[in-house]
């Protein structure tokens, strides 16, 4: 097999979800000795914006991306190792969850998939997370970014509690945030005192890098160059 | 209103909420209920049963506009009205306006829950939904489930409230997420009917989120869900397909003695069809 029919197999299984083709296109990619930074961003993680793009526009569906992001999560397994020790770093941590009394979770690990696949580390809290819990995890990871998500109307004020309360603990000025979910608003996110308002989860990727400086429009080989200037510019944040 | 296993399926419309519907949310703030009132009527000459009233408009005082909102729509219809919020303000206030015998949706399993939205229930002599979910959010144990709506029983008789007054969310989610999904919700069904003979509602469309062409998906889940013990379900009766698998279902399981309500349901369609 050639490189570049390692490429084409990748980008197209990963579009079509298929787990066990993608890892086994990997392994052989390794075999031959490509680059597994090269794999990652020459054909994994445009496969995942594609999807991502015909998702926005409504010609995929919620099990499409998830069996997307699950083929992309078994090339990850074979690359994340080889990666890690050449120490390439992640675009920054995001801090991720859905608002207090609120139990939906797919849109927000949706965002979670992009956000991964656009080069973020995302620290999932999960649902029903309470103000304090983000107030902690801000304090804890240091995020460029924390995102809520609420589904409900009863729900989303949680938003605007949840940024009262890491103002109150001082670290409003240390992170961005973001909201989304159903029934928020560009307007309800503003404000709530957001940063930025996500409606959905490739646009979430998209404001996300916006948010830190990296532009969004960069092709994505740019984003292994972009590390080094954000990691610069975030130079308070710990690792 | 009854609601039992071997009476006729119930519908509790859906229509009336803001949520993903942002001009009726906006309209509602501004004190304009003239759309909610149409779909209130649109949705009994559906065939709705009950009403579900939402009023979480983002910015907006949940309460006066509950209240308002239930006495724009008993201006047009005498069907019962299903009071939806979980705050509890609102619900008191919705409760306190309200002649009639109002459903309340709903409580959790979570104690400071069931601690404030279970008195207001009682004394308003008022039905009250109960979801199997808790402070641990929502399991996919259908035994779990099972345990939640156990103990919101247990809270609700100990407030005063009579069994039949409870009905229990067994929790639909979408198939998108997990193809298990509506097997643990079918599952939870088959257990609360024959452990607890409590009737059951649920969030019929939720297991079609994500997937296009919802509407087979989610008259294929009624069925099979009334099979399961499911007794009503807050859902759109103005869909076609939902409402023909509701009383289809009706008529196979006995539901529908001699097919009344089917062959009146063709009836006036034929009816309509024939009308110019």
């Amino acid at each position: 097999m050639t490189e570049e029919e390692i490429y084409a197999g990748l980008y197209d299984n990963t579009v079509l979800g298929r787990a066990g083709e993608v890892k086994a296109l990997t392994q052989a990619g390794l075999d031959l000795n490509m680059d597994p930074v090269r794999l990652l961003y020459g054909a994994l993680l445009p496969a995942l914006q594609e999807v991502g793009r015909r998702f926005e526009i409504g010609d995929f569906f919620v099990p499409e991306m998830l069996m997307s992001a699950r083929a992309m999560q078994a090339a990850l397994t074979l690359l994340r190792p080889l990666l890690a020790a050449r120490g390439e770093k992640t675009l920054a941590k995001y801090v991720m969850g859905t608002v207090k009394g609120d139990v939906h979770d797919i849109g927000k690990n949706l965002c979670n998939i992009m956000l991964e696949g656009g080069g973020f580390e995302v620290i999932d809290l999960g649902v029903n997370v309470a103000p304090e819990k983000f107030v902690e995890a801000v304090r804890t990871h240091r995020p460029g970014i924390l995102g809520m998500s609420a589904f409900l109307t009863t729900t989303m004020p949680m938003i605007k509690v949840t940024i009262e309360a890491l103002k109150k603990a001082g670290l409003r000025d240390q992170v961005k945030v973001m909201a989304g979910g159903a029934p928020v608003t560009a307007h309800y996110a503003e404000i709530s005192g957001a940063d930025a308002y996500c409606p959905d989860a490739s646009a979430t990727a998209r404001r996300a890098k916006e948010l830190i400086g990296v532009s969004s429009d960069a092709p994505s080989g740019a984003l292994v160059d972009a590390v080094a200037a954000v990691e610069k510019m975030m130079s308070g944040v710990e690792e | 209103m009854t609601i039992g296993p071997d009476r006729p399926f119930v519908l509790i419309g859906e229509r009336i909420n803001p949520s993903g519907r942002k001009r009726l949310g906006a309209e509602m703030a501004a004190g304009d209920f003239s759309r909610v009132q149409r779909d209130a009527a649109a949705q009994v000459a559906a065939g709705a049963h009950v009403l579900d009233v939402n009023a979480g408009v983002p910015i907006a005082d949940e309460a006066a506009l509950l209240v308002a909102a239930l006495r724009a729509v008993s201006e047009v219809t005498q069907a019962p009205l299903c009071l939806d919020s979980s705050v509890i303000e609102a619900l008191a206030a919705g409760l306190a306006a309200y002649p009639g015998k109002a459903l309340v949706n709903s409580v959790t399993g979570e104690d400071d829950r069931l601690e404030a939205v279970l008195p207001l229930v009682k004394k308003h002599g008022a039905a009250v939904i109960g979801m199997a979910n808790d402070e641990t959010g929502i399991s996919s144990n259908p035994e779990y489930r099972l345990g939640v709506a156990r103990k919101i029983l247990q809270r609700a008789q100990d407030h005063g409230i009579a069994p039949e007054d409870v009905l229990i969310d067994p929790l639909a989610l979408t198939v998108a997420a997990d193809p298990e999904a509506v097997q643990v919700t079918l599952h939870t069904m088959r257990l609360i009917r024959d452990a607890l003979g409590l009737n059951m509602v649920c969030g019929a469309s939720n297991i079609s989120f994500g997937l296009p062409d919802r509407s087979p998906l989610n008259a294929a889940f009624l069925s099979m869900a009334m099979v399961c013990g499911l007794t009503c379900a807050i859902t759109d009766p103005t869909n076609p397909a939902i409402r023909q698998a509701v009383l289809a279902s009706d008529v196979l399981l006995g539901h529908d003695p001699y097919a009344g309500a089917w062959i009146a349901h063709f009836r006036a369609q034929k009816a309509a069809a024939s009308t110019p």
